[in-house]
């Protein structure tokens, strides 16, 4: 299937070197005690101390200009500062949003004000933005929303709910997709992208608890809430090509395949040495499969880089990789040592509860599994 | 990278013009001796052999292009035994390498093939089970220890005629030859002789093996993923094409990505190879990994195959069973997914928990 190859990668010589830096700063971190490894990290472990700390460190807005207050680094460098930081299950939640998909957003649809009011204090880990898609009538089928977006003087007038918003609570913007023109034949046609402040009066942010007991997905009612013209992003009318043309590419990153990576060292660090035939047999399997993952991963960071769309690929890094983070739970549930045999202090059964409750999730988020192979399917029926 | 698409070219158009459908249906149980002389003919079986000893040069990534094209074909040919195995073993021990199709015969821990006595009178003894192509090879060779032992200062690389060894037949689960081959006090030229050279050891002919049927299987499964997408957009029931229902496009993107994956290990592996130069040893996580990797993939894509396919593609006169036959052949040669599942765990727990995504994150190697 020569439609499924990418080009080998050529890493930057600077990526060693990033790195170490990576390496020593969480080395540090975790020394101090400022954070402690989680599964799922990404999503499930917001600080603003940290985020501001990693953005000092010149590792947010990584590829945008500098005018902006970007470090105009290449995308495979940021690869390798990302990969670095979910692999110590680091807190990165505050700032993941606006810095993977917030920003570029900007930097393709924005306009010149937008970019100088937000990318600079993203770039700083100071402003976080939450994701306005989902809604509780509208979930794999993200066309069929009905937040509307009315046209008065000088703006829109927003009503509607958005759900599952994570972190919409302690983030200060939400790019909310709504309808701005009346349901016509082409359902895809109509949408629009606004930049909603969620500070703004009519916005009302209800707590989801997960089944996990923990606090990071949102109901955000609109109530007449006013976003101005100054605040669309891009083209009225162009929401779902702009929608689209991002979550194609979201879909492929490291958080798709390492959000139990804490899991797997902590089970490795366990079982020792020496962790006899069944368990060596098992953590083998895995590490087999996330080492092939990983450099799919990279290879399609490296052909969007290089201008390709490689959305087939990306989908499939997503279906393999959160199937995979699933499996390093249920391997860890059985070759680990009995929780009396753990060594004192070991992590093993907080990091694979945490694991077991979250990963439902995985395949859900950022495109269903179901969607996703759909997608893959015809794809791969046209080429 | 240019001559590389050139060989791949080449590749590809000499096997779909001489080693179409009918052709491996012809040869099934046995080989397809004009693939091997149009290959031959055009230099391309002695890649791998620097040109000092008779090859036509290249190195891991030229070898790997030539057998990602073999397993696209499914070429019933030992290609992977000249320039990869056998071929490679002899030039790299400073004896020549004959021409024609050969085979390795690799001593194992536990067999009993070795050689006894000394100078004029060394002979070779013993027996190689599940040899690949033994039966049709027209020159054996044998890697083996001498009698200083297993050790690499004793381990000694030969070729000999197979009228030399008493060959028992048989067959892999795809039809290829694959033979027990016994000697009884079989003797060498001096001139086809030699100390095994730098970084050939069995474990490295081994892993070296298990490296080849990853790549043919990389190479098999891309067939496999084209013919059933294909399949499953042209059988029409029910009023369209099976490919509109759910069910089977699942089913085709899980097999899609066993594909894209074993292509992305496989790619690590010879990386990994073309680095490791003398010290082969420095590859074998990676090239666990892909062996690992592409078996797991060989089951989840043959299931699906054969399963979209439906009863058309499990007859033997339809194409399909051409290339999951030879995938449920080729992973278990040189070590099933557990063998190195086993080994690739034991290496990673005896690193430690903190060495486990330096490894990982070790490929690509930055520029």
């Amino acid at each position: 299937m020569s439609s499924l190859r990418l080009p080998p990668v050529r890493l930057p010589g600077t990526v060693e070197g990033l790195r170490a830096e990576l390496r020593a700063f969480l080395a540090q971190e975790l020394a101090e005690g400022s954070f402690v490894p989680r599964c799922d990290a990404w999503l499930g472990a917001h600080s603003p101390e940290f985020s501001r700390k990693v953005a000092r460190r010149g590792w947010l807005g990584m590829t945008w200009p500098a005018r902006y207050g970007g470090h105009e680094r290449s995308a495979l460098e940021r690869y390798t500062v990302t990969e670095e930081l979910l692999v110590a299950g680091a807190p990165v939640a505050a700032h993941w949003i606006a810095d993977r998909q917030t920003g570029p957003s900007l930097l393709r649809y924005g306009t010149e004000e937008q970019r100088q009011r937000f990318l600079g204090p993203i770039a700083r880990g100071e402003c976080y933005f939450a994701i306005g898609m989902s809604e509780p009538d509208s979930g794999s089928d993200l066309a069929s929303v009905r937040t509307r977006a009315t046209r008065i003087d000088g703006g829109f007038l927003v009503n509607g709910t958005k759900i599952w918003t994570s972190h919409a609570h302690r983030s200060h913007f939400m790019f909310i997709l709504c309808r701005t023109s009346p349901l016509g034949t082409d359902r895809h046609e109509g949408l629009s992208q606004l930049i909603l402040d969620l500070s703004a009066p009519g916005v009302t942010i209800r707590a989801i608890p997960l089944l996990t007991g923990a606090h990071h997905f949102n109901e955000v009612v609109m109530q007449d809430v006013f976003v101005g013209d100054d605040l669309v992003l891009g083209q009225v009318g162009e929401g779902w090509r702009q929608v689209t043309s991002e979550l194609a590419f979201e879909r492929s990153g490291p958080e798709r395949l390492l959000s139990t990576f804490p899991l797997l060292v902590e089970l490795v660090a366990v079982l020792g040495p020496e962790p006899g035939e069944r368990a060596a047999e098992a953590i083998g399997r895995l590490a087999a499969h996330l080492w092939a993952l990983r450099g799919l991963s990279l290879a399609v960071a490296a052909a969007i880089d290089a201008g390709e769309a490689p959305a087939v690929q990306a989908a499939l890094v997503k279906d393999l990789g959160t199937r995979l983070e699933r499996e390093v739970a249920e391997v860890a549930r059985l070759v680990a040592p009995e929780r009396s045999r753990l060594p004192a202090g070991s992590r093993l059964f907080p990091l694979l509860t945490e694991a077991l409750l979250t990963i439902p999730g995985f395949t859900l988020r950022g495109g269903t599994t179901e969607i996703l192979r759909g997608i893959v399917a015809r794809s791969l029926e046209v080429r | 990278m240019e001559e590389q698409d050139l060989l791949a070219e080449t590749l590809e158009a000499l096997l779909a013009d001489h080693c179409g459908a009918e052709v491996v249906g012809a040869a099934e149980g046995s080989w397809a001796p004009q693939v091997w002389k149009t290959l031959e003919e055009a230099g391309l079986t002695l890649i791998g052999i620097p040109e000092e000893a008779g090859g036509s040069g290249g190195g891991a990534s030229e070898l790997a292009t030539v057998l990602l094209a073999a397993g696209r074909f499914a070429a019933p040919v030992p290609l992977a035994e000249a320039g990869f195995l056998g071929g490679w073993a002899l030039a790299s021990s400073g004896l020549a390498v004959p021409a024609g199709p050969l085979a390795l015969v690799l001593a194992r821990p536990g067999g009993d093939l070795r050689f006894e006595g000394h100078g004029a009178a060394l002979t070779l003894e013993g027996t190689a089970h599940g040899v690949p192509w033994a039966g049709v090879a027209s020159r054996l060779v044998v890697v083996a220890p001498g009698e200083g032992g297993p050790g690499a200062a004793g381990l000694l690389v030969g070729s000999v005629e197979p009228v030399s060894a008493t060959i028992r037949p048989g067959r892999t689960v795809a039809g290829d030859p694959c033979d027990d081959v016994s000697f009884h006090g079989a003797s060498l030229r001096a001139q086809d002789l030699g100390g095994a050279g730098g970084g050939v050891t069995v474990e490295a002919l081994f892993a070296r093996g298990a490296l080849s049927r990853a790549l043919l299987m990389a190479g098999a499964l891309e067939r496999v993923c084209d013919l059933t997408v294909s399949y499953a957009s042209q059988r029409h029931q029910f009023g369209r094409p099976i490919s509109r229902f759910q069910a089977v496009q699942q089913q085709l993107a899980v097999m899609a990505g066993e594909v894209a994956a074993t292509r992305a290990a496989v790619g690590n592996a010879v990386e990994a190879l073309a680095e490791a130069g003398s010290r082969p040893e420095t590859a074998t996580a990676e090239i666990a990994a892909a062996k690992i990797r592409a078996g797991d993939a060989a089951g989840v894509a043959s299931a699906i195959a054969h399963q979209v396919h439906g009863g058309i593609g499990f007859t033997r006169e339809h194409r399909l069973h051409h290339f999951t036959r030879r995938l449920w052949s080729w992973r278990d040669e040189y070590g099933h997914e557990s063998h190195w599942a086993g080994r690739l765990g034991s290496l990673i727990a005896g690193r430690g928990p903190e060495a486990l995504w330096p490894l990982l994150a070790s490929r690509p190697k930055p520029n």
